[in-house]
């Protein structure tokens, strides 16, 4: 067995390689499904915002399958880089649900990995959403203690409009999950 | 569909801690609360395929993306991308970025009074091949100051971005170069537990990979958690 190669920060200069900052859509313009933007802001434990973070999410196309063909922009992945106020924002779309452990279904949701200055490890989290699917039978949902579970849902916040923070660290910090 | 078989050895064993005082932007970062461990699903096994049409050729070679040459010492830096069972990933996205030979990096945030070179972005992407392998021409990064503590310099070092077979496989992390009487002074790669680990992003001087009368040649292999993929249908 080869041993790993341990991981490191992005640190705060990683937006010279990201070819696609700012808002990012996930699919192209021509996938059919429900078109929507998730928008929000990276907290650290004093609820600054973190100004060189690094957000990754990765998702089901609407009809709840992952998109694994090789592409030069492969679709399901969207990349955004926060702004000086730590705001964020994804255009997508909607993801269907997923088959789960165990012949389970998954809620729709979007995996999230988060890099930034400080962060020695990528975190990694989920993103749910208050009105798609059933969260209470979600397996993955289900092994998150239950005080903690609405820290993973994104709120409506108008038709097609979400809002996620990511909070680092202390009061409502966000669930992430071993990587 | 193809997916890793999802086999995650702990990466606790390398990885450094989250927590790591001496690295001060960690302490108001990290999540107090334990990761909710989970068995991988479909979500985490697959992730993005990159094509041959997400790198152009010129992405590997960071010393001709301006009309004229980056001041500097020319390197070749070549490796492979392995699983932890020793096999290639093949098609894994490599991304580097890194300052230029003066210790700065062309990102508008960098305020190191050190120069700037017009003909030297320091960024570059390639995808490895049937073998792993992945290539890139750059210069050697210089050291810079950095405010963590009094008089901290950052040991010269390459930033990796990797998208393996899967998002189980996602690195990212610093290659840095041997011999390097910063190593022991810089709290980020002290951070990674024990020697042993720590050289792993240590790369190897090969006179093999230099190119005479052009760039000296260094060998950084990456090793990924999980196996390689097991082809699928679903």
């Amino acid at each position: 067995m080869s041993e790993l190669t341990p991981s490191q920060t992005v640190g705060p200069y990683f937006a010279l390689a990201v070819p696609w900052p700012g808002r990012t859509a996930a699919f192209p313009p021509e996938t059919p499904g429900r078109r929507i933007l998730i928008e929000g802001r990276v907290l650290d434990g004093d609820g600054v915002p973190v100004s060189d973070a690094l957000l990754e999410t990765w998702q089901a196309s609407p009809a709840g399958r992952y998109l694994t063909e090789p592409s030069h922009e492969p679709g399901g992945l969207a990349r955004a880089v926060v702004d000086g106020a730590g705001a964020w924002a994804i255009e997508t779309l909607m993801p269907g649900p997923v088959v789960g452990p165990g012949g389970s279904t998954q809620a729709p949701h979007l995996l999230v990995s988060v890099f930034a200055r400080g962060l020695l490890v990528r975190l990694v989290t989920r993103i749910y959403f208050p009105d798609a699917g059933d969260l209470s039978a979600d397996p993955v949902l289900r092994q998150v203690p239950p005080a903690r579970r609405s820290t993973l849902v994104a709120s409506a916040i108008a038709q097609d409009r979400y809002r996620f923070d990511i909070v680092l660290q202390g009061p409502g910090e966000t669930v992430f999950f071993a990587p | 569909m193809i997916v890793p078989d999802g086999r995650t050895p702990p990466a606790d064993l390398v990885d450094p801690p989250l927590d790591y005082p001496p690295y001060r932007a960690s302490q108001k970062r990290h999540p107090k609360e334990p990761l909710v461990i989970l068995p991988s699903t479909l979500s985490e096994l697959t992730g993005p395929v990159f094509g041959p049409g997400a790198v152009r050729p010129t992405d590997g070679d960071l010393t001709r993306q301006h009309a004229g040459e980056p001041i500097g010492e020319r390197i070749v830096l070549e490796g492979r991308v392995l699983d932890d069972g020793g096999r290639a990933v093949t098609g894994a996205l490599v991304e580097v970025w890194q300052a230029n030979s003066a210790g700065r990096y062309a990102h508008k945030e960098d305020r190191h009074g050190a120069p700037l070179d017009p003909n030297f972005t320091g960024a570059g992407r390639a995808l490895t091949d049937a073998a792993g392998r992945y290539r890139f021409e750059t210069i050697r990064p210089g050291a810079y100051p950095w405010l963590n503590h009094p008089n901290a310099w950052r040991p010269s070092h390459i930033h990796f971005s990797l998208f393996g077979l899967g998002l189980v496989q996602r690195l990212v992390t610093q290659m840095y170069f041997p011999g390097d009487p910063l190593l022991a002074l810089d709290p980020i790669f002290q951070s990674v537990p024990g020697e042993r680990a720590q050289s792993r992003l240590v790369a190897r001087f090969d006179l093999g990979l230099t190119e005479p009368e052009r760039a000296l040649g260094f060998r950084f292999d990456i090793v990924l958690r999980g196996r390689a993929a097991t082809p699928m249908t679903g």
